[in-house]
């Protein structure tokens, strides 16, 4: 369902993202693990079509993002990692202008809105401007803006960023419940757990390269790691920090 | 950990305001790298249409203050008047923007809560700011005092020396300003909550340049070129006086100027300009000190509970019917956001009031007091007015159809990851900013030109003139927003106001003079004829003239249209 071919992204002289090769097929949750500014947000961003890739092919559901944006991204929810919406407009009417830009309308839409809107608790707060609503209350009304005109496939970054517990879980069902019905995910998290709980398989980007792919048994089996746990699995490989270099910072 | 045996003492940091400058100063620089490592065509556009507009003033100016101190009579003190309404000008403008720049840099900044959270003394903290607020707000009205003090040096044979008086008399003239906006928003925002102060603040702004503008219209100055008509001396140097007075610090700064150009000795404005600035900035640092912690507090409370235009979108929707449902939400999205945002809908509040200022401009014309006037007057007041309307509808797309793109910023990542056709984005926000913009333009120019009597040839160049103009002029600003983005700005009404926007009216400027110079032969032409007794013939120059124009104006839009499409698809969001 989702395809990169060599995909890269260059600044100047500075490689973000180098090279990667990655298919994410239907009915699968797949998260992408990664150190600060290893390339994941890059990359998940070139796959939503924010960013233009400096080489490389991105299919969703077999259509290329460059040749065919349209109809790539209509098979597409996004979920940033920073919450912004317009202020001015109340949820209800953000929800109703997402639709729009996916070209859905009418009360099929009006229903889907108010049963999102009902799922995450955000009904009280529909007809207020989103201005006065919380960091994640914007989270939440963006997860369910890119659910409105049910997609395909949801690309996410960072989703429990600023979630109550409560809509965490409710998340990790929902996602779950979407691959179980052959959605197909792609979210980077940080949370190991997160990852190791949902996930299907998992890969790790470090400098721009993914460098670990494959489901947990796989990875364990890869890397010789018996029964390791992600994280320790995540700090062989991108490189924890020393007891040395602890105790050289905190001392006065 | 260390034990308690030996805590050691933590010697508590004392940052300067250099310390809390520096990332200004430095993504200043980052910012003017930028623009320098830009390709040699657009550094070179650049550099053309500043000299132009720089050289355009200088000539202003020059021959203005030339033409006054040869004036008989009033010549030894007209050219001080003339500075100190042009600084009483300045001032005025200061302080608006002074009090808009104040509330985000004082309270709604992004790196406030670093700041306040860091060990800094409140006082370099308000000094830094203070700074960073003058120096946003007044670099604009710097640049343009530039050529208008080199014409004053230079008539006056200035010296070497005068650009330093002239800088030891701006610089406190930009301090007031700025630390009577600080005030005033402080004081605002330990009353209201920060996002109804930025509302309020864009409505006394508005109000006040409202006002100004008015109460400089109803002095008439037009009054002081035609001493003839003052009944006597003693009228006509009333009228001199009238809009300045002798405890205006801007009257202080004129005579620093003037005085040096006269070679008269007297401290005495100097002394007065400067130990109140010296007074204001402790004045505002004893306020800064008392409210300012209050009102950071309360700048992060309280959003808007009502909501304005709930109903509107289903009777747009309705309006709106045929087109398709992205481009008709995207339209009620843009108006909704538009009249929701008071800092851009009270905008309209001015744009009325310069409406009225020019339409009673045109009433003030000597045209109207029963005198007989030629053709030619008659025909160079249409065309000036021509002239005139096109700068006023380039300021008013600075204003609207500049900032529409920065606007979209923050959230534009929710549009480039839609299906949404960036061309139709475009489109729309062509399309929303140039028609209303197309119907005022015709608005002012027809209801003008029927109040100056304009004959059928000069009411069709007038229009036909106009209506390209405003595409053009829309088409360029949306362009120039588009390489200008201000994508993290704080407060809609400063984006018109940046480098950028600066940019874009100079540009605009431009095309309309290049506009007008092509049309000026075949005016001329008309006038002649009808000086002759003879009717006009459309010959081929006078075509090609005509013909150029309307190229240029067509090849400004679409070549305009383009590049903003081509920007906007390689903006990385």
């Amino acid at each position: 369902m989702i395809r990169l071919t060599n995909l890269t992204k260059r600044y100047g002289s500075f490689t973000a993202v180098d090279g990667i090769d990655l298919q994410v097929p239907a009915g699968e949750l797949f998260g992408f693990l990664g150190p600060n500014g290893a390339g994941k947000t890059t990359t998940l961003r070139m796959i939503a079509g924010i960013l233009k890739p400096t080489s490389g092919v991105v299919q969703i559901g077999g259509d290329d993002l460059e040749r065919k944006p349209r109809k790539a991204k209509t098979r597409m929810g996004f979920i940033p990692d920073r919450p912004f919406v317009y202020d001015k407009l109340t949820g209800a009417e953000f929800l109703r202008f997402v639709a729009a830009l996916y070209g859905q309308e009418g009360p099929v839409i009006e229903r889907r809105m108010d049963e999102l809107l009902r799922l995450f608790d955000l009904a009280p707060w529909k007809d207020e401007l989103t201005e006065s609503y919380s960091h994640g209350m914007r989270q939440k009304l963006i997860i369910s803006s890119a659910l409105i005109h049910q997609p395909e496939v949801i690309v996410v970054d960072e989703p429990m960023v600023g979630l109550d517990p409560k809509s965490a879980r409710l998340l990790k069902d929902l996602f779950k419940e979407f691959t179980q019905r052959g959605g197909t995910i792609l979210m980077s998290t940080h949370t190991l757990e997160v990852a190791e709980d949902m996930c299907d398989r998992i890969g790790i980007i470090q400098g721009g390269k993914i460098v670990a792919c494959g489901t947990m048994t796989e990875l364990r089996h890869q890397f010789a790691a018996g029964d390791a746990s992600l994280e320790d699995l995540f700090l062989r490989l991108t490189g924890g920090v020393s007891d040395l270099e602890l105790g050289h910072v905190l001392d006065r | 950990m260390s034990s308690t045996a030996d805590v050691l003492v933590v010697p508590v940091p004392d940052p300067g305001v250099r310390t809390v400058l520096l990332p200004k100063w430095r993504t200043a620089l980052a910012r003017a790298r930028e623009e320098r490592s830009g390709t040699p065509l657009k550094l070179l556009l650049l550099a053309l249409v500043a000299a132009g507009f720089w050289s355009a003033v200088f000539t202003v100016a020059y021959r203005v203050l030339l033409y006054a101190r040869s004036a008989p009579e009033i010549g030894s003190f007209l050219p001080q008047k003339m500075l100190g309404v042009i600084l009483l000008a300045f001032a005025s403008i200061l302080l608006l923007s002074n009090l808009v720049t104040a509330l985000s840099t004082f309270f709604l900044a992004k790196d406030l809560d670093m700041l306040i959270a860091a060990p800094i003394d409140w006082l370099r903290l308000y000094l830094a700011k203070l700074c960073e607020t003058v120096a946003h707000s007044s670099w604009m009205v710097a640049l343009l005092a530039v050529p208008i003090f080199t014409a004053y040096g230079i008539v006056y044979d200035g010296g070497p020396w005068f650009w330093l008086v002239a800088l030891g008399a701006f610089v406190p003239f930009l301090l007031l300003p700025g630390v009577i906006g600080a005030v005033i928003t402080l004081v605002l925002v330990n009353v209201f909550p920060a996002r109804r102060t930025r509302d309020l603040l864009s409505l006394v702004a508005i109000g006040a340049m409202a006002i100004v503008v008015v109460t400089l219209r109803v002095l008439q100055p037009e009054r002081l070129a035609r001493p003839e008509g003052f009944r006597n001396l003693v009228d006509f140097l009333g009228a001199l006086q009238s809009p300045t007075s002798p405890f205006l610090p801007t009257e202080w700064t004129a005579d620093i100027i003037m005085n040096w150009l006269n070679r008269v000795a007297d401290p005495l404005p100097i002394v007065l300009l400067w130990s109140t600035a010296g007074a204001f900035v402790v004045l505002g640092a004893l306020a800064h000190k008392r409210l300012y912690r209050n009102g950071f507090t309360k700048a992060q409370e309280g959003a808007e509970q009502y909501v304005r235009g709930k109903h509107w979108p289903r009777f747009a929707s309705r309006l709106l019917g045929r087109l398709p449902v992205a481009k008709r939400e995207f339209i009620i999205k843009d108006v909704l956001l538009f009249f929701r945002d008071t800092t851009q809908w009270s905008q309209l509040i001015l744009l009325a009031v310069l409406l009225l200022v020019y339409i009673f401009n045109i009433r003030a014309l000597p045209l109207f007091t029963g005198e007989r006037v030629s053709v030619l007057l008659v025909t160079m007041v249409v065309f000036l007015n021509l002239a005139l309307a096109g700068f006023v509808l380039a300021a008013i797309a600075a204003r609207f159809v500049f900032p529409s793109v920065s606007l979209e910023g923050k959230q534009l990542w929710l549009l480039c990851s839609s299906p949404l056709d960036l061309e139709a984005l475009m489109w729309s926000k062509y399309w929303t900013g140039t028609v209303p913009l197309l119907v005022l333009a015709l608005l002012i120019t027809g209801v003008t030109n029927v109040l100056l009597q304009a004959s059928p040839f000069m009411m069709a160049v007038s229009i036909g003139t106009i209506t390209l103009y405003t595409l053009a002029t829309s088409a360029l600003a949306l362009c120039f927003g588009t390489i200008f983005p201000q994508f993290d700005t704080e407060n809609a009404a400063q984006i018109p106001t940046s480098f950028g926007g600066l940019v874009y009216m100079m540009a605009s400027v431009c095309l309309l003079g290049v506009v007008i110079a092509l049309e000026a032969r075949p005016v001329l032409q008309f006038v002649r004829a009808n000086q002759a007794g003879v009717p006009l013939e459309i010959d081929l120059g006078m075509a090609l003239m005509f013909g150029a124009s309307a190229a240029l104006c067509l090849a400004s839009t679409l070549m305009s249209l383009r590049i903003g499409l081509k920007r906007i698809r390689d903006i990385d969001a």
